[in-house]
């Protein structure tokens, strides 16, 4: 080979850039999530027929009274785009929580029991890969009408096969390791061999995992809500924001552009800080 | 290898059964189905009417055994809504969706691999910075705004491709592009992960040792390992990218079996719902079997 | 006529941190076995990568002289580099069980070699390859042709590897430690057919190891290595009468001999360990572990000749 100097190896975990951009951009978000009723510069479900699809601060002809423009029936979007991050992290923390108990509880039974119990996590697993997420929860909303209770817990129960297959894997690395089968001689019961020995040492993957989830949630009730069957109107979800602009879109292009941007943003933040606590944790091995 | 399959295809069926049966306790979720198909205002003798008419007041476990053996020899039930079979309907929709998913995956290993590739041979310069951003780009993407930014900027401001509909291949270019959107980031960071480390490996130090042209090195030896499990993902993918189309199919207005479940659910037409599931569960399950096959067929280590 | 190959004062280092190769010099003579011996991590196989440019990325190589039949192997780019390499001059390796893709045939792999360099056909090229098979040792080769890496065992898998480097019937061939990972059995054998085949075919063969057994076994000359530098070069018989170098002495009486040892001694062993080497470093590497050192070794330390052919690198008069 010709001469050739090493680059330097990528900067990773704590130092690189783009995790510390993730951790601003959530944030940011959790900022706006928890004090949305006290930042939003307007009320976000006040319409106003008067004011109908101003344009953003950036065109001509805005009022900057409202910096974002309206939407076509004259509620602020900014204080929309506020309260839909509020929406958003909420559903995505609670779904994450709702699948992360189900796939964590079930991943670790299969890869420290073993056996028997392993065979049917596995099938559970595939079982759930082998369903159309989308398809059923839509189904799901379609046939029960919409409530942000039963698309979180719809969700919850549709998304952890991640948490599971993860917990499951890391679990069973770990039962192999000296030190559980130390505590097992010093006769600690299985229920604690597993709260005191496994849990802590998979805990790191596992975070990992949840936020990359926290992402997937988001975009998934995103769709939903775009296609009508998320989030209930008039709560201001950016799916749902998104799909109300699109009869507009051809004509007012930056109703659809400013909460696309900002899912984008929100979801690509989220991916940043995963992937810089997977190299910080040094987790870098995943199933 | 032949009993690898055979269990798989065990498995497989017993993965089919769970789905029918969650499928079948999906549509029964709502309670009453015929109060929900003879509509609002329908009287209580209506209501009668309907549930005798669709068999809905015999025992759930016999209408559910019922669905079981009639699905087994393909039978699907009859659509409430189409007055025609369900199977008729999904088998006309199919060739749509089957098409879109197709053109997904043949962009996205377009592009995932020859950019896989180079990441692996640029490794830490900025070329492959650049395709790792890539990578995190498409992940953060949501599907439909992707669709809707296409149809504004190739539909309507440049004119290019048609926006709805399904009359040419032109139609299926810009849904194409999103579905691969969502495969890219995978496939190109399996290929990439693949490859530097097939770099890495021994035995292309001995085909360096031979004196073999760059060329042949990188993808005679090098990729030639490093794309089993880039395959394998593959058809995954393709499984995934099928059942998630129903969103891609609504954005574009394209009548594939997405699309009908679509309309479906919105009419209650519940034999359809259930039979969408079940038919995309099994193509699925299909998927990963052909996925283990390719990975038998690719590694000779796996032959034996 | 010039010698098969001709390296003066070889230097590799990777990045800015390491040297692994600070000035080794060693010839190869057309037909004649060279061991390059030393212990592990003093750049044995590091001059071997070096010789042929196939050195990790990141590393870089020069040198006073790097020539191959005369010509100067440093004015080559890597597509001449490609060109000799697999043809006039060949490399075996360490690992048979990794050095053979697993994803195509021996046969393939074999004939592939001989197509790129000679443009022959699949056919000639598989003949050759069979022809190869049998004379390495290896039965029914027309089978084990067809067959794929995993099929075949570690030593049957070296073989096979002596066989393809040998394919475009090279000039030089360099052996980096091929018989440390094998079974002793098999050791043997692989070494006995080096040996022959070096012979048949009038080969330069360049063979690596630690293994001094080895060396008195099949070994013309021999250059001993440590931490970076031949510290020793000589026929071997008179390396292994005439030890020049402390580390060289030091080596062989590590050696025990049956016989000769008694049995309430402790086993001869150099006290230290081998010293990081980092770019800067000055003098003789072995000071610190050597009984003869004095100031002046931590600064130039000369080259010396003790008989026609018998080189060391020390203070000490012969």
């Amino acid at each position: 080979m010709s001469v050739v100097t090493v680059n330097a190896g990528p900067r990773r975990g704590w130092r690189s850039a783009g995790t510390w951009v993730g951790a601003f951009i959530v944030g940011i978000a959790l900022i706006c999530a928890i004090f949305a009723p006290l930042i939003v510069p307007h009320d976000p479900f006040a319409q106003d027929l008067d004011r109908r699809l101003l344009v953003p601060f950036w065109m001509e002809g805005h009022n900057p009274e409202f910096i974002l423009g309206t939407d076509q029936l004259g509620r602020d979007y900014l204080s929309r785009l506020i309260w839909g991050c509020r929406i958003s992290m909420l559903i995505g923390i609670t779904v994450t929580i709702v699948s992360g108990l189900i796939g964590i509880t079930i991943g670790v039974l299969g890869g420290f029991f073993g056996g028997r119990i392993d065979d049917a996590v596995l099938f559970a697993i595939t079982t759930r890969l082998s369903i159309p997420v989308v398809l059923v929860a839509l189904a799901v909303v379609g046939l029960l009408g919409t409530s942000m209770t039963l698309l979180v817990l719809t969700l919850g129960l549709l998304l952890w096969d991640r948490f599971a297959v993860v917990a499951r894997s890391t679990s069973m690395q770990v039962r192999n390791l000296d030190f559980v089968a130390a505590a097992w001689c010093a006769g600690c019961s299985r229920f604690r061999v597993l709260s005191r020995e496994v849990l802590p040492n998979i805990a790191s993957h596992l975070v990992v995992v949840a936020t990359l989830e926290i992402a997937l949630a988001i975009l998934l009730e995103a769709t939903l809500s775009f296609l009508g069957l998320g989030v209930p109107p008039p709560l201001p979800s950016w799916g749902l924001m998104i799909a109300e602009a699109k009869d507009y879109m051809f004509f007012s292009p930056w109703v659809i552009v400013i909460p696309g941007v900002a899912l984008f943003v929100l979801v690509l933040g989220i991916n940043l800080l995963g992937d810089g606590l997977r190299d910080a944790f040094g987790t870098r091995s995943r199933s | 290898m032949l009993q690898f399959l055979f269990r798989r295809l065990i498995v497989a069926l017993l993965v089919a059964a769970t789905v029918m049966t969650l499928a079948f306790i999906l549509t029964r979720l709502s309670g009453d189905l015929a109060i929900s198909i003879a509509g609002p205002n329908a009287t209580a003798a209506d209501i009668e009417a309907v549930r005798k008419a669709y068999g809905l007041d015999r025992p759930v476990l016999s209408q559910f055994f019922d669905w079981v053996g009639r699905a087994a020899t393909g039978d699907l039930g009859n659509s409430y809504f189409f007055q025609t079979r369900v199977s008729t309907l999904i088998a006309e929709r199919m060739p749509v969706t089957l098409t879109l998913g197709l053109t997904g995956l043949s962009i996205a290993l377009l592009v995932s691999l020859p950019m896989g590739i180079l990441a692996a041979v640029r490794e830490n310069t900025s070329f492959d910075r650049a395709v790792q951003m890539v990578a995190l780009i498409g992940q953060a993407m949501p599907s439909f705004w992707l669709g809707l930014l296409l149809m504004i900027l190739f539909g309507l401001t440049l004119g290019w491709l048609p926006i709805s509909g399904t009359g040419s291949w032109e139609h299926f270019v810009m849904p194409g592009i999103v579905l691969a959107f969502s495969a890219i980031p995978a496939l190109t960071r399996l290929t990439r992960a693949g490859m530097i480390q097939a770099m890495g490996s021994d035995y292309i130090r001995t085909a360096r040792a031979k004196g073999l042209s760059r060329a042949s090195i990188l993808l005679k030896h090098a990729l030639r390992n490093a794309a089993i499990p880039v395959v394998a993902i593959a058809a995954v993918q393709l499984g995934f990218m099928l059942g998630g189309s129903i969103v891609i199919e609504q954005v574009f207005a394209l009548h594939g079996v997405g699309f009908l479940a679509w309309e479906s659910i919105a009419k209650n037409d519940f034999p359809v719902v259930q039979a969408v599931v079940l038919v995309l569960a099994v193509i699925y399950v299909a998927l990963t079997m052909v996925s283990d096959l390719m990975n038998a067929v690719l590694d000779p280590r796996l032959r034996a | 006529m010039s010698a098969l190959l001709e390296i003066e004062r070889l230097e590799v280092g990777f990045g800015a941190a390491t040297s692994a190769v600070r000035g080794a010099s060693l010839t190869v003579e057309r037909g004649e076995t060279h061991c390059l011996v030393g212990e592990s991590g003093c750049g044995k196989s590091v001059t071997a990568l070096a010789i042929m440019n196939l050195l990790a990325r990141g590393g870089h190589r020069t040198a006073q002289r790097l020539d191959f039949q005369g010509d100067d192997l440093l004015k080559l780019d890597d597509r001449g580099m490609a060109r000799l390499r697999g043809n006039a001059m060949a490399m075996i390796f360490q690992e048979p069980m990794t050095s053979l893709n697993p994803a195509y045939t021996i046969g393939s792999q074999m004939t592939e070699v001989m197509r790129r360099h000679k443009k022959v056909s699949q056919r000639i090229a598989t003949d050759r390859a069979a022809d190869l098979l049998g004379q390495v040792g290896i039965t029914a080769p027309g089978l084990r042709l067809g067959q794929f890496p995993h099929q075949l065992s570690g030593g049957l898998r070296q073989r096979v590897m002596i066989a393809m480097a040998l394919m475009c019937e090279p000039q030089l061939l360099i052996a980096d430690e091929p018989t440390t990972a094998l079974d002793v059995t098999v050791q043997a054998q692989i070494l006995r057919l080096l040996a022959q085949l070096q012979r048949d075919l009038g080969l330069g063969l360049l063979l690596i190891t630690h293994d001094l057994g080895i060396v008195a076994r099949i070994a013309h000359r021999v250059s001993v290595m440590y931490a970076g530098e031949v510290v020793e070069s000589a026929a071997t018989a008179q390396l292994f009468a005439d030890p020049k170098h402390p580390y060289t002495q030091g080596l062989l009486r590590c050696v025990p001999v049956p016989g000769k040892q008694r049995q309430d001694e402790p086993l001869g062993s150099i006290p230290g360990t081998v010293p990081r080497i980092g770019p800067g470093f000055e003098g003789c590497g072995f000071r610190d572990r050597c009984t003869f050192a004095d100031a002046t070794c931590a600064h130039t330390v000369p080259h010396q000749t003790a008989a026609p052919g018998h080189d060391y690198l020390c203070r000490l008069a012969p």
